[in-house]
């Protein structure tokens, strides 16, 4: 018998005005630019731009040297293998806010690109706080301890793995989320991962922004 | 016997799943099910003939994703052939004398169409062609297109199988909790969309049980003229323990299901989680049924990639301003294939509450064909809004109808034979509304008499090449009054006598009445308002003129069309905001300052009046935007406020560049790119916006773009400037061997890099002259180089 894969929706999770001011490229807020996020947040809202879609699978882990295996697939990477350290289980995931947030995107990207930059970062700012939520509220629902989150891309995971992590959860039928030829997702507002499931991790290692080697522009 | 007949004589069970019963069999995930046609041949026919068995009169081979993204061509026709041959083999052996036919299944490819994603569309109808052909070869009886999740994709399909077979065509899309596919569409788009297509059979599977399907059906039931299909989940897959269940039992399935053909519901069956025994205890439910009545509807409509708009209710408003008849702006930015212009005037259409716009890129010397079909295409990614396809070339038409994403409206036919011999069989194909002009041969009938008789006449003929009177509306057109002061009256009692003998609904072009007359404002609203007591359906007019929008408004506040007129009180709330806005009071150069790009634009008319175009520039925009160009670098103001600024001062130029004709100000060109694989713009363009401010020659190529097109865009314009873009790791060796092309083939240029993944090391060590951490720099940069260009 086959793994199951659950799918659930999310809507409501609040939005953060200095998070999405934070992925705009704003250190600070000013009157002007928290008018304008609002408005965004408003009609993202309004053409439900802001509703979370999340398959899931959790799969008994065996991690050997720098290789993990999950659904009896092997993922080689050592930064893989030392997230999942101490876990037993991984969630496999794939999560998205859909197409409406590529839309608004393209089309402020013509009419008005100061609200395109914001709905970026919206769209940013909205998977993240959705798929904390989802993680905190799995975490809970099974009473067990969850790892930092692990995408493909990241360290020295290969985007390849995409494919894997596709077969997998198969999103484009369930949420929707399909793979271009460059490994990349469409809806862009979209995140598959890998999360360690364990019983005695510490609460540290949640986010994977502070413990980014990367010096990049939006680090916290 | 023929499949057509008797879905139009009998209600017709569908099988169940096939998907989760291989998964009980084994099916591991990832991998591919069709294999199993070849592999495990025993325990696919014994499922099909369980099915059969089990009374279902349509079996389904396995070849949900037997497609050419999945399988080598040789493959394909492996795992084709044998599925249908599985299938043929299950109806042989088994028991039961009820008509059998076999249905070949087509899903999904899993990929996304472009824009949003990277299929092409002429791409995926030839994915679907492919598997269609072979299909058809091997003995398939009906092509049955399902679990479609996007409009556009279906579509593809439904050509693909129209094209490349006769075989009777069944589709059936997975709607979300939403009632909507996952890209947008509602039922009533997908219904009037398939029903103009000219599909057999279509309905809702998949995605839930039937409990949660029943509103996604119920629409379908009210508009469709087709047999409604009805093929649910046995329930919502729920994951207990880590144990997935489909909770809805057999026999409440068969209830649900069965309940549905009292409604109406013309065919049914099962998806995921449903088995032989669900289709059996349906199949007896639905057996003692009489056959569920099918109503014509007659409803003229047109569809988006989102919703329908139908004729009939209150006035459709059709925007015109994508029309370069008179429009000096569009027509040069069509010329350079620059579409945004088009598209922004799309997008502030349906903001002034257009529910359809016209698209017209008609200009001599244009190649039509691509620039129609693009305009069409990329205004679909930023309005919801149907399109009214307006082009008298008939290339251009049937290739913008092919690419529709929904049922486009058609301007025009007319009563000329050759008009008609043109139109109609390209209406029919793509399956659209058409508008048809009230003139044939021997011109336009100067009485409404003559008028009604041409549209008798192309309502006969459209009857005539398959196409249905519902889906022809009748334009009488209108003369301007200038020329003949009973043009508008003729025009009016036209629209009345069409309406009154042929039933049709109407559209007229407004602002036609009003040609070489002043205030023309004044008279178009008039005479929309008496063309609306008339009886006129449709009205092509100018979305931004506020006399017609207030006469919209009140026309349907007036008529009973504005429920608690709360769209009335909405616009009048508006109105008495803009009077009262101008509060404060800014200089130009404060509004750029700050961002404020309606102020800007005010203030850059007013300031018009007094000062010439380059003491504006010179005295307000430009200190303006070297403060914030400044305050950005000195990190006192951060990309948010720089993007304000320059919106603003871009609006200010635009108020510029409309009245003062002549007034040279741009610099040398700039060609910018997204590199290919790449498909990230935002910063790309960020960095336009504000090289345009500046007065540079922007050439935007847009994103994923190839080496080659970049390489010959810059020697075709002979570019001093090329900028480059890339925000992954994994796309930066397409930078790379772009920088080396451009460098060997233009070596004039100098080339510009930047993006998240770039640093300065890696931008020399490529051989490009410039890293830029942002837009200012870049901005920076370019001015010195043009600086050194004038010396």
């Amino acid at each position: 018998m086959t793994h199951k894969v659950c799918v659930k929706t999310y809507r409501g999770v609040e939005a953060n005005i200095s998070e999405i001011a934070r992925y705009s490229g704003a250190r600070e807020t000013d009157d002007n630019l928290i008018a304008l996020i609002n408005s965004c947040i408003a009609e993202g809202e309004r053409e439900n731009a802001a509703v979370y879609s999340v398959c899931y699978s959790a799969s008994p882990l065996y991690v050997s040297g720098d290789v993990s295996t999950i659904f009896g697939v092997q993922f080689k990477s050592k930064n893989l293998a030392a997230a999942l350290s101490g876990c037993d289980e991984a969630l496999v995931f794939a999560c998205t806010m859909g197409i409406g947030i590529d839309r608004l995107i393209k089309k402020y990207s013509e009419v008005n690109p100061s609200r395109a930059l914001i709905f970026q970062a919206y769209g940013a700012e909205r998977i993240e706080s959705f798929t904390d939520r989802f993680l905190s509220d799995y975490a809970a629902e099974t009473g067990k301890k969850l790892a930092g989150r692990f995408s493909p891309g990241y360290g020295d995971l290969p985007l390849e793995a995409q494919r894997d992590v596709f077969a997998l959860l198969n999103p484009e039928k369930r949420i929707g989320v399909t793979l271009n030829d460059g490994l990349l997702m469409s809806p862009s507002k979209s995140v598959t991962a890998i999360a360690g499931i364990g019983k005695s991790l510490s609460e540290c290692d949640k986010n994977a922004c502070e413990n980014c080697l990367s010096g990049c522009e939006f680090k916290r | 016997m023929d499949f057509r007949k008797f879905l139009r004589e009998n209600n017709v069970i569908l099988d169940g799943a096939t998907g989760t019963e291989l998964q009980k069999m084994g099916l591991k995930a990832g991998e591919l099910p069709e294999r199993w046609n070849v592999t495990k041949k025993e325990e696919l026919i014994a499922l099909h003939r369980a099915y059969y068995e089990a009374c279902a009169n349509v079996v389904s081979a396995n070849t949900f994703g037997a497609n050419l993204l999945h399988y080598e061509r040789e493959e394909l026709e492996e795992v084709i052939a044998a599925a249908i041959e599985n299938v043929k083999t299950a109806r042989e052996q088994s028991a039961g004398d009820q008509p059998k036919f076999i249905a070949a299944d087509l899903g999904p490819t899993g990929k996304l169409l472009e824009p949003f994603g990277d299929l092409k569309f002429e791409r995926a109808v030839e994915i679907f062609a492919e598997s269609v052909k072979l299909m058809a070869k091997h003995g398939a009886e009906i092509i049955f297109i399902q679990t479609m999740n996007d409009c556009l994709e279906t579509k593809a399909c439904v050509l693909a199988a129209k094209e490349n077979c006769d075989l009777p065509i069944i589709v059936t899309n997975a709607y979300g909790e939403n009632g909507k596919l996952m890209t947008g569409a509602t039922p009533a788009a997908m219904s009037c969309m398939l029903e103009g297509l000219g599909v057999d059979a279509v309905g809702a599977n998949c995605s839930f049980g039937p409990k949660e399907l029943n509103g996604v059906i119920d629409e379908l039931l009210a508009c469709s003229s087709l047999p409604t299909v009805f093929m649910p989940n046995a329930g919502i897959p729920e994951n207990l323990n880590g144990k997935a269940l489909y909770d809805v039992s057999a026999e409440d399935f068969a209830r649900s299901v069965s309940d549905a053909v009292d409604r109406g519901v013309r065919v049914v069956g099962g998806c995921c989680g449903t088995t032989p025994e669900y289709i059996k205890l349906l199949a007896e439910k639905v057996k003692s049924k009489p056959i569920a009545q099918i109503t014509a509807k007659n409803f003229t409509r047109i569809s988006s990639y989102s919703h329908e708009v139908r004729f009939g209710k209150k006035p459709i408003i059709i925007g015109e301003r994508i029309n370069p008849t008179g429009k000096k702006r569009l027509k040069q930015a069509l010329i350079e294939k620059d579409y945004g212009y088009a598209l922004k005037e799309g997008a502030l259409q349906a903001e002034k509450g257009a529910d359809v716009l016209d698209v017209n890129v008609g200009i001599p010397d244009v190649e039509e064909v691509e620039t129609l079909s693009e305009t069409v295409s990329r205004l679909q990614a930023v309005v919801d809004l149907p399109l009214q396809i307006d082009t008298s070339s008939a290339a251009a038409l049937e290739r913008a109808m092919r690419i529709y994403n929904g049922k486009p409206l058609v301007n025009s036919v007319n009563g000329k034979e050759e008009s008609m011999a043109t139109v109609f069989p390209i209406v029919k194909k793509y399956g659209g509304a058409v508008i048809a002009l009230t003139l044939d041969e021997n011109g336009i009938p100067e009485t409404a008499e003559g008028r009604l008789a041409v549209a008798e006449k192309i309502l006969k003929r459209a009857k005539e090449y398959g196409v249905e009177a519902k889906d022809v509306i009748f334009d009488p057109l209108c003369m301007t009054v200038s020329a003949d002061k009973t043009a508008a009256l003729t025009t009016l009692k036209a629209v009345e006598l069409i309406k009154e003998k042929t039933g049709r609904f109407t559209s007229l072009g407004i602002s036609n009445v009003s040609f070489g007359l002043p205030e023309r404002d004044e008279l178009n609203s008039a005479f929309l308002l008496l063309a609306l007591k008339s009886g006129l359906d449709a009205a092509i007019v100018n979305p931004f003129s506020e006399r017609i929008a207030s006469a919209i408004k009140a026309y349907n506040a007036l008529s009973g069309y504005d429920e608690n007129f709360s769209d009335y009180v909405a616009f009048a709330a508006k109105t008495e905001k803009k009077e009262s806005a101008s509060a404060a009071v800014y200089t130009l150069k404060e509004a750029v300052g700050k961002g404020f790009s309606d102020e800007a634009e005010r203030i850059t008319r007013t300031l018009l009046k007094e000062k010439s175009a380059l003491d504006v520039i010179n005295d307000e925009i430009i200190p303006a935007l070297d403060e914030a160009g400044k305050g950005y670098e000195e990190k006192r103001i951060y990309l948010p406020g720089l993007l304000m600024s320059a919106e603003a001062a871009k609006r200010a130029f635009d108020v510029i560049k409309e009245n003062a004709s002549g007034a040279k100000i741009s610099k040398c060109d700039f060609v910018i790119a997204t590199v290919k694989g790449d498909i990230h713009d935002i910063g790309k363009n960020i960095v336009k916006l504000l090289l345009e401010n500046y007065g540079f020659k922007v050439t935007d190529l847009g994103k994923d773009v190839p080496p080659e097109k970049i390489a010959e865009t810059v020697i075709g314009l002979r570019a001093p400037l090329l900028g480059l873009s890339a925000l992954m790791t994994t796309t930066v060796p397409a930078m790379e061997e772009t920088v080396a092309l451009v460098k060997k083939r233009a070596p004039w240029c100098k080339i510009v890099v930047g993006g998240a993944v770039m640093t300065k090391e890696y931008a020399a060590k490529m051989g490009a002259d410039k890293y830029a951490k942002d837009a200012m720099e870049t901005v920076r940069f370019s001015e010195e180089v043009y600086k050194n260009l004038e010396r």
